[in-house]
């Protein structure tokens, strides 16, 4: 078995246990969208339009509070020197823990993503047009999101400051996400360009985000 | 006289003690200039006085741009050549950047009141320019979470880095959606839209207040430095009263 799956499997099976709670992230995502009709009112008509939007927020949210675990329990007990001397490079280290995190905290929100539209009062189309987009615009999140997570460990209390960090760069994901839901449901627009824009987005980040996560890890942790 | 003799912070002290006086009387004088030439600058057939607010509005949003380009260089200098004083270059412009920017999205605002019918609108430019201002009071939490100065900076310039994606998206925000601001009109393929009436005091406004951002910048870096040298004086102090 290689390094690299091997580092995957271990992250994946750490957070799928107790103590990892990558499934918290679900039950977040679960309460943010209870919460909604609440706030807004129990309108199912207002409710269906502001619904991609909705979940699109309680997905940035969610994947936002599992992010500081991706790299601060390594950091903890240790494990995340024995990463960065080994052998294999840091950048795709950095690249296989975030695909873990993306695999067993990322995809579970996109698989809960009908039954809370559901909640929401959207309709086939609509639910089907907010998966498909979270399923591409899911793994820009982690990506920037790892910048922020690898900032935040090498400051020992980065917690708040992450968000304050990495929510700036989520904005473009956030846009082109909810535009494309937006334009498969009802827009004049189609849904290729700003979906295609969503899947740029991605390609980047799984470029960029490893890069500087590894290099802020590096001058970090000496 | 290159950039690997500036690296001894105490003869970028000297030097910039000499050259700061010129530059800041520099300033003064083209920001006159520049500020007589606008008040006396035509009416707009379209806009009418209001017009003039372009003249301190556009070079603001110019900085706040610029500065993150400094900045990013000096990051690189951070990251790449280890270059001593290109860290407190960094930390002395994101304070100032932060301000250009905050000023260029007020000027923005009190110009899109009478002209669009609203302070805000969320336009692309509006937008990734508000994003630029949320970067820069991110990267200056940044600095103010760490004691280290030299572990604060390499943390910043990755994140600096990263954050210089957002620049060609500003720039070219006007270009790739259609919305509300104005396409780019000044610095443009073919040669620039504007009357020569209003773009000789803009030039000159944009020239002045680079030199005010280079005036600014170079005392933040002295108050740094000085700064920092209080700083380990005082940890030195500290250990002599401790051993």
């Amino acid at each position: 078995m290689s390094p690299l799956s091997a580092l995957i499997r271990r992250d994946i099976r750490i957070a799928l246990r107790v103590g990892g709670g990558a499934l918290i992230g679900v039950l977040f995502f679960l309460t943010v969208v209870v919460l909604m009709p609440f706030a807004v009112g129990p309108d199912l008509a207002l409710l269906s339009r502001l619904g991609p939007a909705i979940l699109w927020l309680g997905a940035l949210l969610a994947s936002l509070l599992t992010l500081d675990r991706l790299f601060m329990a390594d950091h903890e007990d240790g494990s995340l020197d024995l990463i960065t001397m080994s052998r294999t490079p840091l950048e795709l280290a950095c690249a296989a823990k975030a695909l873990a995190h993306w695999l067993a905290a990322g995809l579970p929100l996109i698989v809960a993503t009908p039954v809370l539209g559901l909640l929401l009062n959207l309709d086939m189309v609509a639910t089907g047009a907010v998966t498909l987009t979270l399923l591409a615009g899911t793994p820009a999140l982690t990506f920037t999101g790892m910048i922020g997570a690898a900032l935040a460990v090498t400051l020992h209390r980065g917690g708040l400051l992450m968000a304050v960090l990495v929510l700036p760069l989520s904005i473009p994901v956030l846009i082109f996400g909810v535009a494309a839901s937006q334009a498969a449901i009802s827009g004049p627009l189609s849904f290729g360009a700003p979906f295609s824009i969503l899947c740029a987005l991605s390609l980047v980040s799984l470029v960029i985000g490893p890069f500087a996560a590894a290099a802020s890890l590096r001058h970090g942790l000496d | 006289m290159s950039l690997i003799d500036l690296a001894n912070p105490t003869r970028f002290l000297a030097l910039s003690a000499r050259v700061l006086p010129w530059l800041a009387a520099a300033t003064i004088i083209l920001l006159t200039i520049g500020l007589y030439q606008s008040v006396t600058a035509p009416d707009d057939y379209q806009q009418g006085a209001t017009v003039k607010i372009m003249f301190i509005h556009v070079p603001n949003a110019w900085l706040s741009m610029f500065v993150w380009g400094v900045m990013s260089i000096a990051s690189l200098g951070t990251l790449v050549w280890r270059h001593p004083l290109a860290d407190v270059a960094a930390k002395a412009a994101a304070p100032i950047g932060a301000a250009f920017t905050f000023l260029a999205l007020l000027t923005g605002s009190l110009w899109g009141r009478p002209m669009w019918g609203t302070y805000w609108e969320w336009d692309a430019r509006l937008t990734s320019v508000l994003i630029l201002f949320l970067m820069y009071l991110g990267l200056m939490a940044l600095w103010r979470a760490v004691d280290d100065p030299s572990r604060a900076a390499r943390a910043a310039a990755v994140l600096t880095l990263v954050g210089a994606i957002n620049l060609p998206i500003i720039k070219f925000s006007v270009d790739w959606w259609n919305t509300l601001h104005q396409p780019a009109s000044v610095m443009r393929m073919g040669g620039s839209t504007l009357d020569k009436a209003f773009l000789i005091p803009l030039l000159v406004m944009a020239v002045a207040f680079t030199l005010l951002f280079v005036t600014l910048h170079i005392a933040a870096m002295r108050n740094e430095i000085l700064r920092r040298r209080v700083r380990s004086l005082q940890m030195m102090q500290a250990s002599q009263k401790a051993a």
